[in-house]
């Protein structure tokens, strides 16, 4: 188990999902204390999911270990607040959107080592799900990498722990603010994780392809290790990965 | 008050004061030499695949006798409020920079001018670094400044062409990293005063204790030897056709000239048009429904 690490999720042309799915289970089995901001989907969609995957989200959450935002929810109670409490997704009420400050304290609270029997959970993790929708929302690209600046800051640097988060990469659509905040954070990560479609279209048995770039090498291993590529299929409890060309379909 | 070297997590600031730049009588190191030894500028462009950083951190090392380090990492932006961070951010801890009073080699270390770039108009960085990098001509000083040496480390596909042409252009000396086959190299544009561009490309690698070790090429690529015991095999045998020519088919293919080669018989015959030439001759035999009209029809036509 790697520490402080900032590993980025990206997908292009495909669903890169499965990769949070994935790594949530990891972390939760690994007994880590984990925040999850999720925006895109609900708390009930991550335990199913979770569930299939050998972790329950409710009994994470319900002993200390999960600290769960759940966006679609909790956007509404911004609303319904009054101004001065601050709530992590302030950004949603101000017409020029500032900053992900308070969404920033609301991570640090959330992982801050507590004094109690808490220590028992291994190092945090902050996983977040997922950044291109803050655009979306009307956060400046800057404004996205300032928040995972201080997140790396606190979570990677002080408190030794990972940080996992997912954008989408918006490929050939003429996304200027998305471009900037995937090089940006590409820029900032340790490992990348690159999922893409097939250059060649949809196919039944082989969903997808998966690029892995170290950056940062820590031992300074030979170059030549530092990106490999994966295909890979989606089954129901498991994803199964394989060298290009070498699905079990086609051999 | 200066704290120990720390690498990890880099978004700092550093000043070092530097020792002069020893002079090696080897050609590899010419580079650094190069690099260190202008003053002004000197612009390292990487991208995602070929990070830069690790370039930056080795050449901090070569140039550096004592490092004072800046943390701007922890608190940037100043979110925290206890007071720690410096009040007008990073801009104020560079301006505070252009007003040194210590008269020796200097050279700052910036990671990264993307980050400014990011958070600040592109023409207040540019005056900074300009004040920064030009610091011999202070006025107030009656004893000669020794250059100020800045080291900046850009992204490249964060920014527009703009702000990147902005900054290439202030800069003395431009290195652009990239690579092939697993080895980093860099591509080193000098602009020297009074003195046109040369270019360098250099390959490298960078150790894991941060020094530089210089190559001559990309790695060569394994050659593809044929294996000695498996003898190699011609394939027109076991044909069931013959693609093989006898001694007079060949005699035969040699001896026919093609029908568009110019020769010099084709030539003569061509200037000496001979009795067996009849001039060209068109036979028509009209229909009963042509019209044979021999007047010209463009005749009314005023051209």
């Amino acid at each position: 188990l790697t520490k402080g690490k900032l590993t980025l999720l990206c997908d292009a042309k495909t669903d890169g999902s499965f990769l949070v799915h994935h790594f949530l289970s990891f972390y939760l089995k690994a007994n880590c204390k984990v925040c999850f901001v999720a925006l895109i989907q609900s708390f009930s969609h991550y335990n199913i999911v979770g569930q299939k995957l050998g972790v329950s989200l409710t009994t994470a959450r319900e002993r200390g270990q999960l600290v769960f935002l759940e966006g679609l929810k909790s956007s509404v109670d911004v609303f319904f607040r009054s101004q001065e409490e601050p709530h992590p997704l302030q950004f949603l009420r101000e017409a020029n959107t500032g900053n992900l400050q308070p969404l920033f304290e609301f991570v640090r609270e959330a992982l801050k080592p507590g004094d109690n029997a808490e220590a028992a959970w291994r190092c945090p993790v902050l996983l977040v799900d997922d950044l291109s929708v803050l655009l979306s929302l009307g956060v400046g690209a800057v404004a996205v990498l300032d928040f995972i600046h201080y997140c790396r800051a606190t979570v990677c640097c002080e408190l030794k722990g990972n940080i996992v988060t997912l954008v989408h990469d918006s490929g050939d659509a003429e996304d200027e603010e998305n471009d900037v905040l995937l090089n940006g954070l590409s820029h900032q990560s340790h490992l990348i994780l690159r999922a893409e479609g097939l250059a060649t279209g949809f196919c039944r048995d082989v969903h997808g392809q998966l690029r892995i770039l170290w950056r940062r090498p820590s031992q300074l291993t030979a170059q030549r290790d530092r990106s490999l590529t994966y295909q890979y299929k989606i089954q129901d409890k498991s994803v199964s990965f394989f060298a290009k060309g070498m699905s079990p379909a086609v051999l | 008050m200066p704290r120990p070297f720390h690498l990890e997590g880099a978004e700092q600031l550093s000043v070092t004061p530097s020792e002069s730049v020893r002079r090696g009588a080897e050609r590899e190191l010419e580079m650094l030499e190069s690099l260190l030894a202008l003053g002004g500028l000197v612009l390292l462009r990487d991208s995602v695949e070929w990070e830069g950083r690790s370039l930056l951190k080795a050449l901090i090392k070569k140039s550096a006798a004592w490092l004072v380090y800046h943390d701007l990492f922890r608190d940037p932006l100043n979110w925290s409020k206890t007071g720690e961070a410096l009040p007008e951010g990073p801009l104020g801890a560079l301006r505070a920079m252009c007003r040194r009073t210590n008269p020796g080699p200097v050279t700052i270390a910036l990671d990264s001018l993307s980050w400014l770039l990011l958070h600040l108009p592109c023409t207040t960085l540019c005056q900074t670094l300009h004040a920064l990098s030009h610091q011999d001509s202070c006025p107030g000083n009656s004893t000669p400044v020794e250059p100020v040496h800045v080291l900046g480390l850009l992204h490249e596909e964060l920014h527009g062409p703009g702000p990147v042409g902005a900054l290439s252009s202030l800069a003395q000396a431009e290195v652009t990293l990239s690579g092939a086959m697993g080895q980093a190299s860099a591509h080193i544009l000098y602009r020297r005063p009074r003195q046109r561009p040369t270019h360098q490309t250099q390959w490298f690698s960078i150790l894991p204790d941060f020094s530089l070790d210089l190559r001559r090429g990309p790695p060569l690529e394994l050659q593809r030897h044929p294996d000695p015991h498996t003898p190699p095999v011609d394939p027109t045998t076991q044909l069931t056709f013959n693609l093989h020519l006898s001694k007079e088919e060949k005699e035969a293919k040699d001896s026919l000239t093609l029908p568009f080669q110019f020769s010099s018989e084709k030539q003569q015959a061509l200037l000496r048009p001979g009795p067996s030439q009849a001039t060209s001759r068109i036979f028509y035999e009209p229909d009963a429904y042509d019209d044979l009209d021999q007047e010209d029809p463009d005749d009314d036509l005023d051209v």
